[in-house]
């Protein structure tokens, strides 16, 4: 028992010192020619293993995707790492995986204490509460002494306890599970008042249970949670090439960028996007990735609007409305912005 | 000891003094050699932990934990009396882990004393001459001990508790026990703060006198304490009596009042008392098949039925030989409460899992939790080894 213990934590630091020997993580994914990318598979949306097609799909997902493309020049040289919500630091400080897209909310301590450095924000989502139909609940204010269930690992068992206080409820009660099929299972069989973590997840598990209008999102919003992938701390050549990566999907579906007419636009005689993509004079030498790296993005995942779409739009059955939330595009009043490119 | 004297028999003074001395500076060599290995260990960790920006540092253990248990109770200060109250948001990292602590340590010492007597009971059915009786827990064994505890946690929840019936159709038996998802809820005791020095006082003094009438041999003794407690009880009630019975009620979401046992507690200790029980049954069948067949042909020779058989002279021989395998058992169950996360108890492993969320602190939570489950298990070790030597003493045997 206490050899294997000793081995473990002899791995452990072999792992910190072997992970910590090289200068930046871009050289190490270039010199082995796939990313290692961690997300969740159970998070529908976002990332998760659809059982028909056995690819591990979501926004979260084609970032990865959309990252690999942009170093590798492939988007398929993807090697996907499945992440907890308690695992992802770890996965990424123990060199497990070279960045993380898993629909994590940006918070100080995780900069700060846990040694991490988050990217722009991919996702604007918020806590909400979801109840029975059958309840009659309509607001959250109705829910003084129920029984509120969520999971660990999100940011929302601080938001709980600080509503209840706020609330003044005298008689709340705060359950934590493990993951979101068991806290949905708490919901189904009445352990459970209200169910409460990320909007987005709520409508996920509502849009996949049998019968979707026996559940109600309550419309409140608890708490603000900007999701954003991150990479390991101190390590700024790696962060800003993925950094600006993502501001380029932001500003190919600003500047209408889209994988059908990408072959046009590489002919655009604007001087600006031939920057962009890289047909002349590019960005991507001085990041340490090819010239082209926005157009291999574009070909393969499409702008951030496409991504979106294709995971979160009105043809899946998690479909989250971008028309009047910060998720909309800055110039029709979103905050989806990205500074200029020039 | 007997070897070493043998070892050192028939050699000069001296000579034995130079090998006993040369033993022990090898021993502490090969000691320090190890505490040098983990320190440097500990040294180059943090080290390494620094070069990536994480510092390693206990201080966040203080701070306020802003969030809520479902269960749990805490010591806190006030003024000068160290009080048990209910964990609170505005309670400490520190508070929380030890209210999780609390709740594990509340479902291990609950399962140890369940599955002993359980498990025994269907250990020596696993041996009863009746088919039916003997099938019955052969099957029991076999199911629980082929399956995973995961999964058997995950069964008593959402398919057994969880099918009662809802809180506001709360099934209420003889007036005060309310069954439903809520929880099950028992009639409470209320400590009434009217109550003055002298009604604790006896109410302590019969608790005394009636524990004391258990232990203590003798029937004059007993009989003395007896009406000792009798007296006291009746003293109380005159002096003002401190408890009282709190009913539970129930709400729209649920009950107020009285004793709760939530269902996760329910869960956890009926899946891991079941589970336990079929390792407890066969260590128990193991230990009787062991005994010497002549002791059962010999207490029927004097005439003792099966049961006395059993009673009067199997089971006191078999408890002294199952004590190391129930503490290995023990251990194994407490470390098994971890897994309450999975139904959403809050135990040690679960507070853990939360603090270090809120905190970031993971590293540091897994040291405190490792040498929290390590603790556990010398305790319990150290506990059974001490009831061992005194039952298996010089001369029992």
């Amino acid at each position: 028992m206490a050899r294997s213990k000793f081995l473990v934590a002899a791995l452990a630091a072999a792992s910190l010192w072997t992970s910590s020997a090289s200068a930046t993580v871009l050289d190490n994914v270039k010199q082995r020619g796939v990313l290692n990318c961690g997300t969740d598979n159970t998070a529908p949306g976002f990332g998760y293993l659809n059982t028909r097609t056995g690819k591990i799909e979501g926004l979260d997902a084609d970032f990865c995707r959309a990252m690999a493309a942009a170093v590798l020049g492939d988007a398929g040289k993807v090697n996907f790492v499945v992440v907890t919500d308690k695992s992802r630091f770890n996965a990424l400080q123990t060199g497990q995986v070279d960045v993380v897209f898993a629909h994590t909310t940006i918070k100080p301590v995780r900069e700060s204490a846990v040694g991490i450095d988050f990217l722009p924000i991919n996702f604007y989502d918020g806590t909400g509460m979801m109840v029975k139909s059958a309840s009659g609940v309509k607001s959250v204010a109705e829910l003084d002494g129920a029984t509120v269930c969520t999971t660990q690992g999100s940011g929302t068992e601080a938001t709980l306890a600080a509503f209840v206080r706020q609330r003044g409820f005298k008689t709340t009660k705060v359950l934590t599970f493990e993951n979101l099929e068991k806290l949905f299972g708490a919901l189904q069989s009445d352990r459970c008042n209200a169910m409460s973590t990320d909007k987005s997840a709520l409508a996920a598990w509502r849009g996949n249970s049998a019968k979707p209008d026996d559940y109600t999102i309550l419309p409140e919003t608890l708490n603000k949670s900007p999701f954003a992938g991150f990479v390991v701390a101190n390590d700024s050549r790696w962060r800003n090439v993925l950094r600006w990566a993502t501001f380029a999907l932001f500003q190919a579906e600003e500047w209408d960028i889209t994988s059908a007419n990408l072959a046009e636009r590489l002919k655009d005689d604007s001087a600006f996007v031939q920057k962009f993509l890289g047909v002349k004079d590019g960005f991507g030498k001085d990041f340490g990735v090819s010239d082209d790296f926005v157009a291999s993005m574009i070909k393969s995942v499409g702008n951030y609007g496409e991504i979106y779409d294709r995971n979160l739009g009105p043809k899946t059955p998690y479909f989250i409305d971008r028309v009047g939330t910060p998720n909309a595009m800055w110039t029709k009043g979103g905050a989806e912005y990205s500074p200029p490119w020039n | 000891m007997t070897t070493q004297i043998a070892e050192y028999h028939g050699i000069t003074p001296v000579r034995r003094r130079l090998r006993i001395a040369s033993r022990w500076l090898l021993q502490a060599a090969i000691v320090i050699v190890a505490a040098a290995l983990v320190i440097w260990l500990g040294v180059a960790v943090r080290e390494a932990l620094a070069r990536k920006g994480i510092q390693f540092s206990f201080g966040y253990l203080g701070n306020v934990a802003n969030f809520s248990l479902s269960e749990g109770l805490v010591l806190s200060r006030e003024g000068s009396w160290l009080v048990l109250e209910g964990f609170s948001p505005s309670h400490s990292n520190l508070q929380a882990l030890l209210a999780g602590l609390w709740n594990s340590l509340k479902v291990a010492l609950s399962a140890i004393v369940l599955c002993t007597m359980f498990g025994t009971l269907v250990g020596i059915g696993r041996l009863s001459t009746n088919w039916l009786v003997r099938n019955l827990c052969f099957g029991l064994v076999e199911c629980v001990r082929n399956t995973p505890l995961l999964i058997q946690i995950v069964f008593w929840y959402f398919a057994v508790v969880l099918r009662s019936p809802p809180a506001n159709a709360a099934a209420n038996w003889f007036g005060g026990l309310l069954a439903s998802r809520a929880g099950v809820f028992f009639p409470g005791l209320v400590i009434h703060d009217s109550a003055g020095f002298a009604s604790w006082g006896l109410l302590a003094t019969v608790f005394a006198a009636a524990a004391a009438c258990v232990v203590l041999r003798g029937r004059r003794s007993r009989l003395i304490l007896l009406a000792v407690t009798i007296l006291a009880l009746i003293a109380t009630v005159i002096v003002g009596f401190p408890l009282g019975l709190d009913l539970p009620v129930a709400t729209r979401f649920g009950a107020r009042g009285g004793f709760a046992l939530s269902p996760e507690m329910t869960a956890l200790l009926l899946a891991i008392v079941v589970n336990s029980s079929a390792y407890v049954a066969e260590i128990v069948r193991g230990a009787i098949e062991s005994l010497p067949k002549g002791q059962w042909e010999a207490s029927a020779s004097l005439g003792l039925s099966r049961p006395h058989t059993l009673r009067d002279i199997i089971l006191p021989q078999v408890f002294r030989i199952v004590l190391p395998s129930l503490a290995n058992r023990y251990i194994s169950l407490t470390k098994d409460t971890s897994l309450g996360i999975a139904i959403g108890f809050p135990d040690l492993f679960n507070v853990y899992g939360t603090v270090s969320n809120q905190t970031g602190r993971n590293l540091e939570g897994v040291v405190i939790v490792m040498l929290t489950y390590l603790t556990l298990s010398w305790i319990i070790s150290a506990s059974v080894n001490a009831v061992n030597a005194h039952v298996n003493g010089r001369g029992m045997r």
